[in-house]
């Protein structure tokens, strides 16, 4: 049976692949990209041999740790956790508990991740292959601190189902997890700084977790090498009982679950009204304005780009204040101008099959296109002009002020435009609606590289003018092209982004059916 | 100067069709989903689409109402080609296209406000018929509920209000009874009877035979990308029940032998 659970993991994940051809270079990329990681780690554990034991144990157990911590909180965080062998699938196949619960939890060590911590795992041997005993014990606390991990992956998605499933929960983690993701830089720094402070925490951190569940496991072998046998035969023990008790509590959830099917959870009932489309003018372009500026609050995918936009200035200040050179900080308003006119290159992706309603309506395609633009033009402006001013109060050099603030405009408006031709006429893969952001989108992955990254080189050539003034005002001192590119920022960018609303309309009114087309692939 | 066919001798020139689709076709890689699929859907009937599974049936409505673009053929919508002419056909029309999303973020009245809106209606016409709407859909308690969070037949029904909301002259509604309760279907019918009377079209695809010789004057199977019959519900049935002739038609009924372990539990 365990084989057989085996066997349909591999069915599924062979099946995935011979979808597309696609669907193989996105697992080759992920797989390169683990390969690399995983080559890194044991690449350092290997050299770890040599060092003496209290560093290598340090650096294993915490590894391990964090290892533990990840399984337990990414699936949950990123609502993405691998549902290929969902255990409420197999409720009416009366498939014995035990057995059940070995083959998911071996069926959970298929896969880019599963492959990867254990193999990083397994090179811990390496460090401690100093004496057969210590080799011994790395390869028994590898084995039983890989199962640990995969199975309190799922105790806690398994405690979190029904939580995870409401929809509210998914909209909102998938957000909040950007927060960190973005802040991660300062966040490392500031811990590291914390612990340069506080000299041998780590290691002392380290010696405590090590009689923990979290580290006893991968603990083994360092205690072996360093001759600790009562205090490995412990630890042995207790990464034992861990697993045991981890296997327990996952049985006794899973059987509830299995019987009580996750509830949903009731939907918030909101007074009625038209919001937005009655505050807006009734006409379609406003219409559409109205829609896209609930989705740019309601849909996780949206909202996700909207949360980093705060946090672009608090991380350029961070790196300012580290290096003294506040140069990239000056610049923040241009970069965030792009981000977010950039960010409706893929609109028409993101409505998926729903552009349905588009087409069904007939409505002008330069109707739809401006109404897209200006409801990102709405919150963009603002932000873009204050970005733009503030850093300037922290720099002070107040000449350069014209060239930054019309390199914004020009960045904003051309961008605005661009991505009105772009999203008229290609698709790029993205997640699908209700999907997390953070979801490996279906569909072909080099067509969306191209699109992105040839739509960006359009767009420096559009912006050349502006750039190539404000370096000439940064290299030569004078403020005369600044305020060139004050004025020409603004007027050629809404040349680009009229021309583009009505390049990217006319093509929408042509192609709209096959646009339509396309998107019905990935639905 | 163009050759103009010779009309047939005739009582009088018949009325412009609601709906003429002539020699309509579509292949998907390899797959021909349609096959030449040429039909009339009289203006004031009320015409079913019935056919089994991957008949096409999806394909020729979306072909028919400029949602996907055929490869051969023309569809006219009470004269109006779709395809030379898509915005002044889709005014004519009102679609319920199967298998797509819904902008389901927007709450059931932002959403058939927006269809409304889309289509260039004025603010407090459109404000006055999605009430209307949403009450004779039972959808009234929720209109202010996301549609993300409705049950699949309410998606259904708050589907079916966007395609009402600008009194189109042709609803062209694909399987729009799936996972909708009795209750909400016996309202639609209602509401659709009323409309057929007073004039308007009606095109449902369905799979669910009694539903169609029901609630249908106009039937038309098919399979395969084909035509196989088509014509009032009472020429397509001869005699027999709807079900029983579309079986005979489309075939393909095993006469199982086997299975003879199944009775022995």
């Amino acid at each position: 049976m365990v084989a057989h659970l085996l066997r349909l993991k591999l069915t599924l994940l062979r099946n995935s692949v011979r979808r597309s051809p696609w669907q193989l270079v996105g697992l080759g990329i992920g797989t390169l990209y683990a390969l690399g990681i995983v080559v890194l780690l044991a690449g350092g554990l290997f050299v770890l041999r040599g060092q003496e034991i209290e560093l290598a144990q340090t650096v294993v157990v915490l590894g391990g740790a964090t290892a533990l911590l990840g399984w337990a909180i990414v699936p949950v965080a990123v609502s993405a956790a691998d549902m290929t062998l969902d255990p409420a699938r197999f409720t009416t196949f009366a498939v014995p508990m035990p057995q059940l619960l070995a083959g998911l939890a071996l069926g959970g060590l298929i896969g880019i991740p599963g492959l990867a911590t254990s193999l990083v795992a397994l090179a811990t041997v390496g460090t401690w292959s100093r004496s057969l005993p210590a080799a011994s014990g790395a390869l028994v606390g590898a084995v039983l601190g890989v199962l640990s991990c995969v199975v309190l992956s799922k105790v806690v998605t398994t405690a979190t189902a029904g939580l995870a499933s409401s929809r509210r929960f998914k909209d909102i983690s998938a957000v909040a997890f950007l927060i960190p993701l973005v802040l991660t830089g300062p966040i490392v720094a500031g811990i590291a700084r914390g612990i340069a402070g506080s000299g041998d925490f780590l290691t002392s951190l380290a010696r405590t977790l090590s009689w923990t569940p979290a580290g006893a496991a991968f603990a083994l072998g360092g205690d072996l090498a360093a001759g600790n046998y009562a205090a490995a035969a412990v630890k042995f023990l207790i990464a034992l009982a861990t697993l045991a008790g981890l296997a327990l509590a996952w049985k006794v959830l899973l059987q509830r679950a299995l019987v009580t099917p996750p509830y949903a959870g009731t939907a918030k009932r909101r007074t009625g009204g038209a919001g937005l489309f009655r505050l807006l003018p009734a006409t379609p372009a406003a219409a559409v304005a109205a829609r896209s500026l609930y989705y740019w609050l309601r849909d996780p995918r949206y909202a996700g780009a909207l949360v980093v936009v705060p946090l672009l200035p608090v991380l350029f200040l961070f790196q300012g204040s580290q290096s003294g050179f506040y140069g990239p900080f000056q610049f923040v308003g241009p970069l965030t101008a792009f981000l977010l006119a950039w960010s409706i290159s893929s609109d028409v992706s993101y409505d998926s099959t729903a552009f349905a309603l588009h087409v069904a309506t007939g409505v002008r395609g330069a109707d739809d296109r401006l109404g897209r633009a200006l409801a990102c033009l709405s919150f963009a402006l603002p932000v873009v002009l204050i970005f733009s001013v503030g850093p300037f109060f922290f720099t002070g050099d107040w000449d350069k002020l014209p060239a930054v603030l019309g390199l914004s405009l020009g960045v904003l408006f051309s961008g605005l435009g661009l991505a009105s031709v772009i999203s008229a006429r290609y698709t790029v893969s993205v997640p699908l609606p209700g999907d997390s952001p953070f979801k490996k989108p279906p569909g072909n992955v080099a067509q969306t590289l191209a699109v992105q990254f040839g739509g960006m080189a359009v767009l420096m050539v559009l912006v050349a003018p502006e750039v190539a003034l404000v370096a000439a005002q940064y290299i030569t001192g004078s403020p005369v092209p600044g305020w060139i590119t004050l004025v020409l920022g603004p007027v050629l960018g809404l040349a680009l982004f009229a021309t583009g609303v009505r390049a990217g309309g006319a093509w929408l009114d042509r192609r709209g059916p096959e646009l339509l087309a396309q998107l019905a692939v990935n639905r | 100067m163009t050759f103009q066919p010779p009309v047939p001798p005739g009582p009088s020139s018949p009325p412009v069709p609601a709906l003429s689709l002539r020699g309509l076709a579509k292949r998907f890689g390899d797959k021909i989903a349609v096959d030449g699929i040429s039909l009339d859907v009289p203006a004031g009937s009320f015409y079913g689409v019935v056919g089994p599974n991957g008949a096409g049936k999806t394909t020729t409505l979306s072909m028919a109402t400029g949602l996907l673009r055929p490869d051969f053929g023309t569809a006219l919508v009470h004269g109006v080609d779709v395809w030379q002419h898509p915005l002044e056909a889709k005014k004519l029309m009102g679609i319920l296209p199967d298998g797509v999303r819904l902008f389901d973020r927007l709450s059931g009245e932002q959403l058939v406000t927006y269809a409304g809106l889309l289509r260039g209606m004025d603010r407090e016409m459109v404000a006055s018929r999605v009430a209307e709407l949403l009450a004779a859909l039972d959808l009234g308690n929720d209109a202010g509920t996301l549609v993300v969070d409705y049950s699949a037949g309410m998606t259904k029904k708050i589907a079916l209000a966007s395609a009402l909301i600008h009194a189109p002259r042709l609803l062209v509604l694909d399987e729009p009874f799936e996972s909708v309760d009795p209750i909400s279907a016996a309202n639609i019918r209602d509401i659709l009877d009323r409309y057929v009377a007073s004039g308007g079209t009606v095109i449902v695809s369905s799979h669910v035979m009694d539903l169609v010789q029901r609630m249908c004057d106009h039937v038309a199977v098919v399979a395969g990308g084909r035509v196989l019959a088509a014509g009032t519900v009472e020429e397509v049935r001869a005699g027999a029940s709807l079900e029983d002739r579309f079986v005979q038609l489309v075939g393909g009924r095993n006469h199982t032998e086997g299975l003879e372990w199944l009775r022995t539990f």
